[in-house]
């Protein structure tokens, strides 16, 4: 317990880069471990070695276009997502006699899993970009909204109070007032629809993708080609990880106001 | 200190809607007046209605009967005029410490010139003890400094009202007095007409002219008490024989209607 109330900035900088790489050295070698230790036929486990080889091998080719086409795809159905979770999110917040009838509508669609949807999509929106756009905005619009509207329901009406008692507008309380506290739940909004739209995106590239990180693990699987599965599993979880550091950066910028960053 | 009547409660009457259908009378044909520079606190039992008086006041809500007018004009929002000091702070977390007290100052209702702002900004900082703070996040001062940034924040704008829900009531005792003392200083230095909403006998007795003992729920005026004590009053005075006798008097009269509101609360079998 007591290393919870240890600061971040009481580390010094070695052992602060030590316990970063700490937990992935680990899991470098509990993977060798396990294709090592004869429990799994190793045929079945490439080891980190031939993944990284195979990796080199495929930024030669094919994979900086997957990388590439997948943070588009992902980019554009957040950023569609986010842009209508946003002023929903507030509305459900903001004005509790709305969320009444709107609340078992939200939470209907957001139970649909995207993959059960993408026949239909197919249907209404062909097979191309703008298919696979449609399945990951549905994604994180309904992630989104949620995150918004929990959020802006809890701020407190003390503020809005006070800026009335100071002569504050209703223009200006939603300017100076309710703008700067819906911030940190939009970025956090934006944050949880980042990871469920990479969570989709094989998922939306499962729709006759040729190029993306889904379209290549899809591929590989076809053939058996293992090491290019982990490959494709590990660019997706290190892009959304550099999305999610660079959100945090704009973030902290933000919301220093905050004790932590959402 | 008596000057002209500045708010007046003529036969206020409030009622609720209870969850039940029902409704439930809160403030029972109170009239009251308060006149310019005074200093009034409102005692009586918690949840008794007193809050509610404030509210009216502040422009937060209106009576269900009668009227509270201020000046002779009926009030019907709230207004820079009547600074709010609420239990809670209320400091603005996302501003630092200056901009909060600037807040009220960049508003259209008040808008200052950048020099003028800084100028009162620096002069309630220094007045509140905030200077060395200017540029911190309120979430790094501690209660007391808190509170005393609502404060500045209320000041800036120039009310000619100050409004105070339990304003100490979460601080701790030594802060508290503290915080007493702080209040009468600037209060003299800039008279404003003052309404304090309190549970503590003490702190009433301290701080206003007069003290208005409210009853139980429906809430009613018990007694209005005048305080015989001149400004300015100093920690001293909570040791005199006089002040002893109205504190145990005072007290008296809470305790009765405290007694009161919980009988209502949980019934006794007769």
């Amino acid at each position: 317990m007591f290393t919870l109330a240890i600061r971040r900035d009481a580390y010094r900088p070695v052992q602060r880069i030590a316990l970063i790489f700490l937990p992935w050295l680990l899991l470098l070698a509990g993977w060798y471990a396990i294709h090592y230790s004869g429990l799994i036929n190793p045929a079945l486990v490439p080891t980190p070695r031939d993944v990284f080889w195979r990796f080199i091998e495929l930024s030669k080719t094919r994979l900086p276009m997957d990388v590439l086409m997948s943070t588009r795809r992902v980019f554009l159905g957040v950023l569609c997502g986010i842009a209508l979770a946003v002023p929903i999110g507030f509305m459900l917040g903001w004005y509790k006699g709305i969320r009444t009838f709107i609340d078992p509508l939200i939470n209907f669609f957001r139970a649909l899993p995207p993959i059960a949807l993408i026949p239909l999509v197919i249907v209404y929106f062909g097979v191309d970009e703008l298919a696979k756009t449609v399945i990951l905005f549905y994604a994180s619009f309904f992630a989104g909204v949620i995150v918004m509207y929990e959020g802006i329901s809890q701020i407190s009406p003390i503020y809005v109070r006070v800026a009335r008692t100071l002569g504050a507008t209703d223009a200006e309380i939603f300017r100076k007032v309710i703008v700067p506290l819906a911030v940190p739940h939009m970025l956090t909004a934006l944050r949880v629809a980042l990871g469920v739209a990479w969570a989709t995106l094989v998922a939306s590239e499962l729709i006759a993708a040729q190029q993306g990180l889904g379209a290549l693990i899809q591929n590989a699987g076809s053939f058996f080609q293992l090491d290019i599965i982990y490959v494709g599993i590990i660019c997706i979880g290190f892009v959304a990880l550099f999305m999610d550091m660079a959100l945090r950066a704009i973030a902290k910028r933000f919301v220093s106001w905050q004790e932590r960053i959402a | 200190m008596t000057g002209p009547t500045r708010i007046a409660f003529q036969n206020v009457s409030v009622r609720f809607p209870t969850p039940g259908g029902g409704d439930m009378q809160v403030v029972d044909n109170v009239s009251y007046d308060i006149r310019d520079r005074e200093f009034v606190s409102v005692i009586g039992p918690s949840g008794c209605g007193k809050t509610t008086m404030m509210n009216i006041v502040a422009g937060f809500m209106q009576p269900t009967a009668g009227t509270v007018t201020l000046d002779g004009k009926q009030i019907s929002s709230p207004g820079p005029d009547r600074g709010v000091i609420f239990q809670e702070y209320g400091v603005f977390p996302w501003l630092s410490v200056k901009d909060n007290i600037a807040f009220g100052l960049s508003l259209r209702a008040n808008r200052a010139a950048s020099a003028e702002r800084d100028e009162i900004c620096s002069r309630y900082m220094r007045l509140m003890g905030l200077a060395e703070f200017a540029d911190a996040w309120p979430r790094m001062l501690s209660g007391g400094m808190r509170q005393r940034l609502a404060l500045a924040r209320a000041y800036a704008v120039k009310p000619q009202f100050l409004l105070m829900d339990e304003p100490f009531g979460a601080l701790d005792a030594q802060t508290r007095s503290a915080m007493q003392d702080l209040l009468l200083e600037v209060l003299a230095a800039e008279n404003k007409t003052v309404m304090l909403i309190t549970h503590s006998v003490e702190e009433a007795l301290y701080l206003s002219n007069r003290i208005v003992v409210m009853t139980a729920r429906p809430t009613r005026i018990r007694e209005v008490i005048e305080v015989p004590f001149a400004y300015p009053r100093t920690d001293a005075l909570h040791e005199s024989r006089e002040f002893g006798e109205l504190r145990s008097h005072i007290r008296n009269l809470v305790m009765q209607e405290y007694a009161q509101q919980a009988l209502q609360r949980n019934p006794q079998p007769a």
